[in-house]
């Protein structure tokens, strides 16, 4: 299976994905992890808002928002 | 837009810290922790009694709040702490909430959970039964979750997880019984639970174990010696900040201590798992135990519980309709608020000065010196009777309405669809809601402000707080415009115009939020904005006829009495300044003639500049000062409409221009002078609360003064 590795805010709307890496740390870090984001969840974008930043995924069964800035410091893996 | 009694003022110098007091020593403390937003509050509200704010947004409960219930004879008392979603104290939030179960000396720690998300939840419950086995688990929105076709097997969970598990729909009160039965059974010293310990990869349990002993003898069993091994070894100083608060010394001074830390860190460096990368495993083992345990015990009959709400949510918030929809919304709002007041307004008024009347009349019948009938009748009475018929109608629309979409969950998104604003003025996204709390009051709108963790960030959003009308405010906005603009407009575009106008000032409110954090990012508090996420729960149906007593009798009523209180003293002061007279002026005039060149500058005069000074205290007694003063210097008795209101302030030289700027200073000027005590308590410094003041302030003055200049100059006014 060909993975390929893509920040969490190139991935489109509605495609599922596995997080891979979180290059984030320290605070930052900690919150995504607070959230369960560790390698292997699964997060899915749902929808933008007005302006296309942030972003609202799935995640764990919960809607999170996310800006640009902490979502392209989550790789994730497209299968 | 939490205004209670308990969240503000007098509750919020209530809020608890570490100590409760226990009336008897048979009283058992009951901690209540868990996720944000998952009804912690509607549980300690059914439980106590108590009206402790509810609404469907993360980081309502930003500070301890106690309550009591009996059950079985005995007495309990209830701390509702904080929602986080850990206890790693990676926040404000955080913190408090740690503390409380650490140190707080609870008998129990009731973990409240998400039936409909429950993995996310158990996060919280594994980090707490790892600081305490006292725990209960109470899985919330049990009817949502059925609704959702999601199934969850409580006695698995029970047995999983070693601690009672009870399912309850607190909203309807279902399962409170079985709850407290299992928070009475667990407060029992003889009962022993057995609580699941999570087990971390051999590494770290070696290492946790080498300092364990050490921590232990220090200790003696205060909290759990495993869990503060581990967040020794995780580094975590702001437990060890708190530990010294509690403990009374360092644990770091403590030699056995420091050294065996050090050398498991050692241990586990050379193990292979540097210090950065430890929290990770330890995360990644909780989340793997509450994945496992999720995967269990609940079934999702249906996949995707979210695909309703995104729907909606895919509309609310779309590039096209998102923010006309919201601006529709207010508008709605406004609209209701102002086509429903029009009437009561009108019959309280009739009403209240026909008792004016009677009073007076009981006064010359009793015969009491005439400066006694003037500062009872006409100073304080007519104060009082003004704040009611202007303030009470509106408030009373405007609260369950707001309310109402906030136990929605309508607010996340309007700082969903917001965000990329305040992204822009480099402040926090949670500012959004953080302004909307300021619709209700202002010093609630500050003290929300916690939600946002970043200090710089948290002070753009005080500072900015005021920028929003509050409902103080909301009163004097909708009688100027109904009437200077909307009366010439005439029949069914009257309420429509009105509601526009007042729509165009809280956007232009809104606007000048986001320019000042701007500003402020700019210059003295220059920054980037903190990164942060903001959860959109689900929809919820709101508890209508609980939204609407609720917000009547707690916050309305609440506002009104604080009005009252200022009113009577507003109203005694003005008649006495009004009659006195040191000349041939009263000594109001002398005060108004003296701010007079200066309040023209800005489009206003002496007396309405005076009339905001003046209130100073509650901007709610603006109008009624106004009136107060304008009537003190003419003869005119008559005033029980609008239109006579119209006709005072005309003769009084108000134009089209004077009403704007009344309109624009009202939005943009000082806070009044509960806000800047909760500033000052807030942050802490007296520096910031002066820039508090003096940011809306100057902003004021500016607006005012180009809009009165380039009026003038054009010659249209």
């Amino acid at each position: 299976m060909d993975c390929s590795e893509i920040p969490l805010n190139q991935l489109p709307m509605g495609e599922k994905a596995n997080v891979a890496m979180l290059i984030s740390d320290g605070a930052a870090r900690r919150r995504m992890l607070d959230l369960g984001i560790i390698c292997g969840t699964e997060i899915k974008p749902l929808y933008k808002s007005p302006s296309g930043n942030p972003v609202a995924y799935l995640i764990r069964g919960a809607v999170i928002a996310l800006r640009s800035d902490v979502s392209e410091k989550i790789i994730v893996s497209v299968p | 837009m939490g205004l209670t009694n308990t969240s503000t003022g007098a509750g919020v110098l209530n809020c608890c810290g570490l100590h409760i007091k226990r009336e008897t020593q048979q009283d058992k403390i009951v901690a209540l922790a868990g996720n944000p937003n998952v009804g912690k509050s509607t549980v300690f509200n059914s439980l106590t009694g108590l009206n402790q704010h509810t609404g469907n947004w993360p980081g309502k409960t930003v500070a301890n709040a106690q309550g009591k219930y009996r059950h079985k004879d005995r007495n309990f008392i209830m701390v509702d702490i904080p929602g986080t979603y850990s206890l790693m104290a990676n926040s404000a939030e955080e913190e408090v909430a740690r503390d409380f179960i650490c140190f707080g000396g609870s008998d129990a720690v009731v973990v409240v959970a998400d039936a409909t998300c429950l993995e996310r939840n158990l996060n919280v419950v594994l980090q707490t039964m790892e600081i305490t086995g006292k725990v209960v688990l109470c899985v919330n929105l049990m009817d949502e979750a059925r609704k959702k076709k999601i199934s969850i097997d409580l006695d698995l969970l029970a047995s999983k997880l070693g601690i009672p598990v009870v399912g309850i729909s607190a909203r309807s009160c279902k399962g409170l019984d079985c709850l407290m039965d299992a928070v009475c059974s667990v407060t029992e010293s003889s009962n022993e639970l057995k609580p699941l310990h999570i087990k971390y990869i051999d590494q770290i349990e070696i290492a946790v174990s080498m300092i364990e002993p050490a921590v232990e003898e220090v200790l003696q069993r205060h909290v759990s010696a495993r869990w503060v091994s581990l967040r020794l070894l995780d580094g975590d100083e702001s437990l060890l900040k708190s530990l010294k608060a509690y403990l009374g010394f360092d644990l770091t001074d403590n030699d056995e201590i420091l050294k065996w830390t050090v050398r498991a860190r050692d241990f586990l460096r050379e193990a292979g798992i540097p210090h950065d990368q430890l929290r990770d495993r330890v995360v990644a083992e909780i989340v793997k135990t509450c994945e496992d345990i999720t995967r269990e015990a609940v079934v999702f009959e249906k996949k995707e519980c979210a695909e309703r709400d995104g729907k909606i949510d895919k509309i609310l918030t779309s590039r096209l309709t998102g923010i006309p929809i919201m601006l529709a919304l207010l508008f709605g709002i406004l609209w209701i608020t102002i086509v429903g007041a029009n009437v009561p307004s009108r019959l309280l008024a009739s009403g209240l000065f026909h008792v004016y009347e009677l009073v007076s009349q009981f006064f010359l019948w009793i015969q009491v010196p005439v400066w006694v009938h003037g500062i009872l009748a006409d100073g304080v009475f007519r104060t009082l009777a003004w704040v009611i018929s202007v303030m009470l109608p509106p408030m009373a629309i405007f609260f369950p309405l707001f309310t109402l979409l906030e136990d929605l969950g309508y607010l996340p998104r309007v700082a969903f669809n917001l965000d990329n604003f305040f992204r822009k003025a480099c402040a926090h996204g949670k500012q959004a809601l953080t302004m909307c709390m300021g619709f209700g009051c202002n010093a609630c709108g500050v003290i929300g402000c916690r939600i946002i963790d970043s200090p710089r960030e948290r002070l753009i959003a005080t500072i900015t707080n005021s920028f929003v009308p509050c409902n103080g405010r909301f009163p004097t906005l909708i009688a100027i415009i109904t009437m200077f603009f909307a009366g010439t407009a005439g029949g069914a575009f009257h309420s429509i115009v009105s509601t526009l106008m007042l729509t165009g000032v809280i956007v232009l409110g809104i606007a000048m939020t986001i320019l000042i954090s701007r500003l402020l990012s700019k210059t003295i508090l220059k920054g980037m904005p903190s990164s942060f996420n903001l959860e959109l729960p689900p929809y919820r149906r709101p508890q209508v006829g609980r939204v609407v007593v609720r917000s009547i009798l707690d916050r309305t009523l609440f506002v009104l009495g604080r009005a009252v209180v200022v009113a009577v003293p507003a109203g005694l002061v003005i008649w006495i300044l009004a009659n006195i007279h040191v000349g041939d002026l009263s000594l109001l005039s002398h005060c108004a003639g003296f701010l007079d060149p200066f309040a023209r500058l800005i489009g206003l005069d002496g007396y309405i500049l005076m009339a905001f000074i003046l209130g100073f205290p509650a901007n709610e007694i603006v109008v009624p000062i106004m009136i107060m003063s304008y009537m003190a210097t003419s003869r005119l008795t008559e005033l029980q409409s609008l239109h006579d209101l119209y006709a005072l302030f005309v003769n009084h030289g108000w134009t089209w221009l004077t009403a704007v700027c009344t309109m624009l200073f009202s939005l943009m000027h000082w806070p009044c002078g509960t806000t800047c005590l909760t500033i000052k308590k807030e942050t802490g410094s007296l520096k910031w609360t002066l820039v508090s003041f003096a940011v809306p302030t100057a902003a004021g003055i500016a607006i005012c003064f180009i809009v009165a200049g380039a009026a003038r100059l054009l010659g249209i006014a």
